[in-house]
Parts: C-alpha cells; sequence; structure tokens
C-alpha cells in the first residue's frame, strides 16, 4: 500500500503535466501527436547516451538541494554555488599544480571547498542573523555570475578572433574518460557518472542509517522537538548548508573534465533549478530523484529535434517539466494527507479489536 | 456551587438565552479537546468562560465561531439550532469574535480595517463612517476612523477589532483572552466598554483564566477542566478561590499515600536563576530550589508565571539563563541540552507534539529523539536500527502502549498512548533528574493513571522529578513538596499532606501576599 501511494502521485501529476502540455499544443496550433510521436519513441544510442549524461549532472544538482530539503532549508543558491566551484576547478586543472590525476583529485576538492563556502555565507547569515535562506541564496546566485565573469576576465586566456572566454584548458592527463556504451556512436557516458553513483549512495547511507543523518531530518520534521531533543539547530543549519554546497560544487565536474574541459562563457547553466525541481519531484529520495533526472534528461533529450522535425521550439518540453513539478507538489500533498487518514483508520481499528483495560474518559464522568 | 441552576429567575440576569450548547464534542488526533460541554449565555450579561490553559477553551470558541466543526453535540443561537462550518456562517448568525493576537492591517486606517471584507454593507464611504461613528458613540468605544492603525495602542487596537465585530452586525461577542495584552488602565477601560455593550442588550463571552478579573466583570461564569464543563455559577456567589479550585479540580483520585522516599542526598540544585526578556520584565528571577533523590517537588502556579521558563532553563534551552545549576554534584550551567540529557535529566515537555515527538516519523524513531548518542539507538556515528527497534517494542508492551506496531507513526496515536511511549523512552535512559512538565494534560483517565503510576515509581526507584502541573489534585497527590511560581518568583513552600487546593488557589493569585 505504501508503495502504491509513493507510486501513485508523480504518475498522477505525469498525466496532468501531459494532459496541460497538450492543451498548449493545441492552443497553439502545433501538432499534439507530432510532438508526443517524437517525445516517447525510442532514443537512438547516441541519445541513450547524452540522457545518462544529463541525468548525471541533474542528479548531483537535486541531490545538493535534497540536503537543505530533508532540513527545511530551501537551498536556491544551487546554480551560483556549481557555477562558482566549477570556475575554481577549472582555474587549478588548468594551472596543473600537480599531475595527472592528483591534479584532478585536487581541483575535485578545490571544487567542494568553494561551493560549500559559497553555501556557508548563507548558512552563517541565516543563524547568526536571521537571513532567510531563500533570500540570501538567491542573491548569492546573482553575485556568483558577477564574480565569476569578472574573474574569468582575470584569468582567461586569449581566445584569438572568438568571442568566447575560457579558462586555460584542463590538461591530457587529467581528464576523465568516458565508458563506451554503444560501438555505433564515439559519444560516450561521463566517467564522472561513477560520482554521482557514490554520492547517491553516501547521500541514501548518511540521511537514513546516522545519528548525524537522524538529527539533519529530526531538525527537519520539526525543529522544536530537535531542540528539546538536544540537537544543536544552529550548528545544523550551518553544517548542512557546507554539504548541500560541496555536493552543489560537483554539480559542474562531469561537464567539466568530461566534455568541456575548460570554464567559459558556455559552461552550462540553470542545473541547480532544475535540480530543485528533481529534488521534488524525487521527494528527496536518492532512489527517486534519479528517477527524476532520468525523466528530466529524457524530456530534454527527446524534445531537441522538435525544432528541425516540426518546426516547434524544443522549450514546449519545459511547460510539461514545469507542469510535472507543480502538479507533483499538489499530488504529494494530496496523498500525504490520504495517507495519515488511512495509519489513524488503521490505528483505531487494531485497537478497537482488543478490549479496553482501562475505561475511557466519557463513561467515567457520565 | 449550583445556585444557577436552581435559582429560576433572578432579576438582574434576563431569561432569554441567546446561545445554548449542549454535548458539543470534539476529538483531534491524539486530544481529546472538549466532550460534555453545555453553556447557556444570555441576552444582556458578560459570560465568562474560565479554564487553565489547554483546558479545551480556545477549541471551544473556535467551534462556536465556525472555525472548527464539533465531532457531537448542538449549538443554538437566538433559539434556532444552526450548523457554523465557517467563520462567515457565524457571522451571518450574529456570533462575532475578537482573537487575541489582532487581525488589522496597520498600513490602513480604522475605517479601511473596518469595511475590509464587509464592503457590502454600508460601501466604503460616507455611509460606512456614519456607521462607525454612531456605533463607536453607541457603545463609547472612542474609535476614530479616519487614524492608520499603526498610530494606534492595544487598547485602541482592541476596540477597533470590537468595532469590527459590531459593524458586522454581531450581537454575540466572543473574547479570547482580551485582558493578556493590555495594562492594568487598558483593561479597566475595556471593562467599562463591555458593560455598555450588555447595558445595549448585547452578551459578550470572555474567555480567560484571570479569575479576578472574571469576577469583577462577568455575571456568569462558566468553568471548563479537562475539556468539559465543570458548573456554571453566578460570578456574584464565588469568589476567586472556589473558581480556582473548580478549574483544578477537587476530585482526589490518587491521594498521597505512600510513605516518603525522600533522602538526603541533592541531586539537582539550582541557585539565583534568572532569565530576561526583550520586554523587560523578568520571566525568572532568583530561583533557588533543591531536589533530593526520591523527592517529587511539584510546581503550582497559574498558567504563564514561569513554569515553561524554568523547565526550558533547566534543560538548557534558554540561552539567556543565568545562575548556578548543579545535577548530581556536577555543574550543569554551562552544558547544552544534549550534554545535560548525557548527564542524566529525562525531559517529558508540556507540549508532547511540538517538543516530544516526530509526529510524521515511526514510534521507533521517536525512541531515538533526544537519545541519539546512547545504547542502544546508536552505535558509533550510526544509528543502531535493530536496537532502537527492539526497544521501543519493550517500551510498547511495558508501558502500555496501545498501537498496531513499532513503524506507526506516531501522530497516529491518541495523546494518552503518545505520552506513554515519551515517557518510556525518557525513563529508558537511566535518568536521575525527571522533568515532568503537564504530564497527564490532554491524556484519557486511564493514561492518567499509567502515567501518575509510572512517576511514582520513578520515585521510589530514587529519581529526583520536578513536576509541573496545572491540575492541583495531581500535584498534591504525586508531590513531596509543593512550591508555589508567581510572576517568575518560586514563592512559599507546602506540604502537601496539609494544605488545600484552596491555600494552593490564593497563593497562586497572590491574593494572600
Amino acid at each position: 500500500m505504501r508503495l502504491v501511494l509513493a507510486f501513485g502521485a508523480p504518475a498522477l501529476a505525469l498525466v496532468a503535466a501531459f494532459l496541460i502540455t497538450s492543451l498548449v499544443l493545441v492552443v497553439a496550433g502545433d501538432s499534439v501527436s507530432g510532438v508526443w510521436g517524437q517525445i516517447l519513441s525510442l532514443p537512438t544510442h547516441r541519445g541513450y547516451v547524452n540522457i545518462i549524461n544529463a541525468a548525471t549532472v541533474y542528479y548531483l544538482s537535486a541531490v545538493a538541494v535534497a540536503i537543505g530539503f530533508r532540513m527545511n532549508l530551501f537551498n536556491i543558491g544551487v546554480d551560483g554555488q556549481y557555477r562558482v566551484a566549477s570556475f575554481a576547478a577549472a582555474v587549478v586543472a588548468g594551472e596543473a599544480w600537480l599531475p595527472g590525476y592528483l591534479n584532478t583529485a585536487l581541483a575535485v576538492v578545490a571544487a567542494i571547498f568553494a561551493g560549500a563556502m559559497w553555501a556557508g555565507i548563507a548558512g552563517l547569515l541565516r543563524v547568526t542573523r536571521g537571513v532567510s535562506e531563500v533570500i540570501s541564496t538567491i542573491m548569492l546566485n546573482a553575485t556568483a555570475t558577477a564574480l565569476v565573469a569578472y574573474l574569468l576576465r582575470k584569468t582567461a586566456i586569449d581566445g584569438g578572433s572568438s568571442n568566447i572566454v575560457s579558462t586555460k584548458p584542463v590538461p591530457e592527463g587529467s581528464r576523465v574518460g568516458g565508458f563506451t556504451l554503444f560501438s555505433d556512436t564515439p559519444t560516450q557516458v561521463y566517467g564522472m557518472l561513477i560520482l554521482a553513483v557514490v554520492v547517491g549512495v553516501a547521500y541514501g547511507f548518511v540521511i537514513n542509517r546516522t545519528r548525524f543523518g537522524f538529527d539533519l531530518r529530526a531538525t527537519g520534521a520539526s525543529e522544536t522537538a530537535a531542540v528539546a531533543s538536544g540537537i544543536n539547530v544552529k550548528r545544523m543549519v550551518v553544517v548542512s548548508m557546507l554539504l548541500s554546497g560541496a555536493i552543489a560544487g560537483l554539480v559542474g565536474l562531469p561537464l567539466l573534465f568530461g566534455n568541456d574541459y575548460a570554464y567559459g562563457s558556455t559552461f552550462q547553466s540553470g542545473l541547480g533549478f532544475a535540480g530543485i525541481a528533481i529534488a521534488l519531484l524525487g521527494r528527496n529520495h536518492p532512489f527517486g530523484i534519479a528517477l527524476g533526472a532520468l525523466l528530466f534528461a529524457f524530456l530534454d533529450e527527446q524534445a531537441n529535434p522538435l525544432q528541425i522535425l516540426l518546426n516547434i521550439s524544443p522549450d514546449i518540453v519545459k511547460i510539461t517539466q514545469g507542469t510535472i513539478v507543480l502538479t507533483v507538489v499538489i499530488a504529494y500533498e494530496v496523498v500525504r494527507r490520504y495517507g495519515i487518514r488511512l495509519e489513524q483508520r488503521r490505528v483505531s481499528t487494531a485497537l478497537d479489536d482488543e478490549p479496553p483495560s482501562a475505561p475511557i474518559e466519557q463513561e467515567v464522568r457520565a | 456551587m449550583r445556585e444557577l441552576s436552581s435559582s429560576t429567575a433572578h432579576s438582574s440576569l434576563a431569561d432569554d438565552i441567546v446561545v445554548r450548547l449542549r454535548d458539543i464534542g470534539k476529538t483531534f488526533p491524539g486530544v481529546v479537546a472538549n466532550h460534555d460541554v453545555n453553556i447557556d449565555v444570555r441576552r444582556g450579561t458578560v459570560h465568562a468562560v474560565v479554564g487553565e490553559n489547554g483546558a479545551g477553551k480556545s477549541t471551544l470558541m473556535k467551534i462556536l465561531y465556525g472555525v472548527q466543526k464539533p465531532d457531537s453535540g448542538t449549538i443554538e443561537v437566538n433559539g434556532r439550532q444552526v450548523s457554523l462550518s465557517s467563520p462567515a456562517d457565524a457571522i451571518a448568525a450574529g456570533v462575532g469574535m475578537v482573537f487575541q493576537h489582532f487581525m488589522l492591517a496597520d498600513n490602513l486606517t480604522v475605517l479601511e480595517n473596518v469595511v475590509l471584507g464587509a464592503e457590502k454593507l454600508h460601501g466604503i464611504g460616507g455611509a460606512a463612517r456614519t456607521k462607525i461613528l454612531e456605533l463607536s458613540d453607541g457603545y463609547s468605544l472612542g474609535v476614530e476612523p479616519d487614524v492608520l492603525v499603526e498610530e494606534l495602542g492595544v487598547g485602541a487596537r482592541q476596540r477597533v477589532e470590537i468595532l469590527k465585530v459590531l459593524y458586522r452586525g454581531a450581537s454575540i461577542i466572543i473574547l479570547d483572552e482580551p485582558t493578556a495584552v493590555l495594562v492594568p488602565q487598558e483593561v479597566d477601560e475595556l471593562f467599562g466598554n463591555l458593560r455598555e455593550l450588555k447595558a445595549e442588550g448585547l452578551a459578550v463571552i470572555f474567555i480567560s483564566h484571570k479569575l479576578d478579573e472574571v469576577l469583577s466583570v462577568a455575571d456568569e461564569v462558566t468553568v471548563i477542566r479537562r475539556g468539559a464543563t465543570v458548573d456554571t455559577v453566578r460570578a456574584d456567589s464565588v469568589n476567586s478561590r472556589q473558581l480556582a479550585e473548580m478549574m483544578v479540580g477537587s476530585e482526589l483520585p490518587t491521594p498521597h499515600t505512600e510513605e516518603s522516599t525522600v533522602t538526603e542526598r541533592i541531586v539537582l540544585q539550582v541557585r539565583d536563576l534568572h532569565l530576561g526578556s526583550a520586554g523587560g520584565r523578568d520571566l525568572l528571577s532568583e530561583i533557588d530550589l533543591v531536589i533530593r533523590s526520591g523527592e517529587v517537588l511539584g510546581i503550582a502556579g497559574v498558567e504563564g508565571n514561569g513554569q515553561a521558563e524554568l523547565v526550558e532553563s533547566i534543560m538548557g534551552m534558554r540561552p539567556g539563563a543565568t545562575g548556578h545549576m548543579e545535577l548530581g554534584g556536577v555543574d550543569i550551567a554551562g552544558m547544552s541540552t544534549r550534554q545535560r540529557r548525557e548527564a542524566g535529566v529525562g525531559y517529558i515537555p508540556e507540549d508532547r507534539q511540538r517538543h516530544g515527538l516526530l509526529l510524521d516519523a515511526p514510534l521507533w524513531e521517536n525512541r531515538v529523539l533526544g537519545h541519539q548518542t546512547r545504547k542502544p539507538n546508536v552505535s558509533g556515528p550510526l544509528i543502531d536500527r535493530a536496537g532502537a527497534r527492539k526497544d521501543t517494542e519493550r517500551i510498547v508492551r511495558e508501558y502500555d502502549v496501545r498501537t498496531p506496531g513499532i513503524d506507526t507513526a506516531a501522530g497516529a496515536l491518541s495523546g494518552g498512548n503518545q505520552q506513554k511511549l515519551i515517557v518510556g523512552r525518557e525513563m529508558a535512559g537511566n535518568p536521575i533528574l525527571l522533568i515532568a512538565a503537564h504530564p497527564t494534560r490532554g491524556v484519557d483517565v486511564g493514561a492518567q493513571a499509567a502515567i501518575w503510576e509510572h512517576i511514582k515509581r520513578a520515585r521510589r526507584e530514587g529519581l529526583a522529578v520536578l513536576l509541573i502541573s496545572a491540575d492541583l489534585d495531581e500535584l498534591i497527590g504525586l508531590s513531596d513538596t509543593i512550591r508555589v511560581i508567581l510572576r517568575g518568583h518560586l514563592g512559599q513552600e507546602f506540604d502537601p499532606a496539609t494544605v488545600t487546593p484552596q491555600m494552593l488557589g490564593s497563593a497562586m493569585t497572590g491574593a494572600d501576599a
């Protein structure tokens, strides 16, 4: 029954999202069957690889957001955190102070550190000055954009006649190779996929099995009860913001070491916001987030050819994605309330079967 | 004290009943808020509803104002049976409510605030202004329609709220703890206004736990205890001691029959505990107390005199608290809440749903809460699921927690079973000091007896127990020593063997001081 409830809500949300997107297509006079025919077709082999790669990046972003969510912290700043961190990693990797994979490792550490520090600012503001992390992380996103653009100018190598500016490229020996999934396409799965798997397993383990994870969840479930139980809530806010930022720092690394090999003005942006949506969709569950990330990546990839095939903007799937998130939030709440009622009924039926050993209050008073 | 029911006709009390509540019952998951509530409110009277916090006054008034629907019982307004499913229904029936926390927009004028949401009645312009001035003069409220609300003091804001209710045509006005926010002069003004209202034939329902105020303004008083009406009496036929006694109960289910187990060994010693507040008045000052092994120290007091602050200061949840505190000879004043718990403090919080439980989490996770650094819940940095689950099974068995299983969410249990789980959990930590704040509030009688038994057992086992309760019978029945807290000061000490609820009642209200 719990499983039915858990999967019922996202299924409901998907159906609603498809209906609403279809409605938009009808109103716009576009071919509904054409769009869904393309989106719901089987991807090409290259498409499969692209989906996995995009999902890897989405996954890291969503886990970063989910850590905050588990604590009732709304880290909207993953977007800024991963850009600051990717830039820091790109600079470190480009300078190549260490040889080979040692250089890669140092860059990863730099990314984690930079992401954590950027998020930590919001955490510190929250506990010392009471600034809502929603506000401060939005501001920090804007600040990150400006800061990275400024520093990029300082550190960028001369792009020659091109308008594109970027950091020094990561040396060949420090790049992370991919896996070949299909022999008929040169596109490879990011080697950093392993990083996402490790992060997912670690996230699930820490949240569910450790004392720290218990404190984190307890604080998210009821701050008042957490305080009474002896949890230092302020410390938890700072630590979980640091952790969230540290994971956010990893978001851009598959791109940096597996595809772009430098941080430039064309580096993919907006991943942090997709992460918020996917974390919501996946209910902060390590496995649920993975499904959500794959779904979002699938929609992105399948919508790409729409422009060429049907002259319809692929942005139509953004409507689908947005509606999924909106409807899933509603559906989860409906299912949650239903679940509570179900459980209360279950408790009362289970207890009505046994004879009450103590008189209930009404009888005593009568 | 049943004068009212026997005195059929009293000249000062008009006999037409405008509100008649019969057998009202309301249950929330985990709490029985009201049952068997019967109240008659007469036209042209101020009818006070008194009871300790948590006795069910607010829920009852929400039912009468249409915010909550009762599970059982009937409501009659002006002789007609009504079903109130929203405040709009209540207003249509002539019932209005002034909440404790005002619902006014600061940046709008009085006129704008009054007409907001009631634009259809007299428009928003001249007609509305005329009506407001007419009401203000008619009831001597002294409200000026064009002043910004942010420029008004608390008393004036309250009068605006009353006017809002009158403007919407209410003839029955509920005031929820109206004096809690007022200084004494403002209280006198308010009472003057209330007398005007009743002189004009309106009925005022006045919720309070301040007995002296109730007696000075009310015509009739209904006492609520543990969610049920105890009795309705005429205000001029009782004194505050008698009311206090009715509020906290006079049935003694378990008198103090056991032998004293008090030893000489001091477990908790608090000296010169002090807690300031942003508002200036100290929440706690010069608190000195000692609890010995095997001793139950009961704290009596009217709600809001520093009980919650005292408990939270001892638990380390109030960063501003200063003073000296020793637990079993160890200085705990500088310790965090977790360190104090580890040092041997068990804590049964006043509000179990907010401070004691994670309502959406299963029982076994709630077993871990507050004990997440100790065996059998953890091994090293990891949660020991098997250990925690096994011990939860034991608590469920030994403390008679009625539940289908330990994976049930805590929020689905009844209040008594939630509390038994908390008691079992706190005793599992092998505490040397048990702090129990209102341990039987909102629980059924069966669970109440069980919880009392557990506290007595803790005392026999040599724990020091700090017991806070609004139920004087509970205090007298369980305590070895009773002290009264009044305005943040810990005062007189009483021997429960000789003290009466009346003596405590007057010490609590400061009547004897």
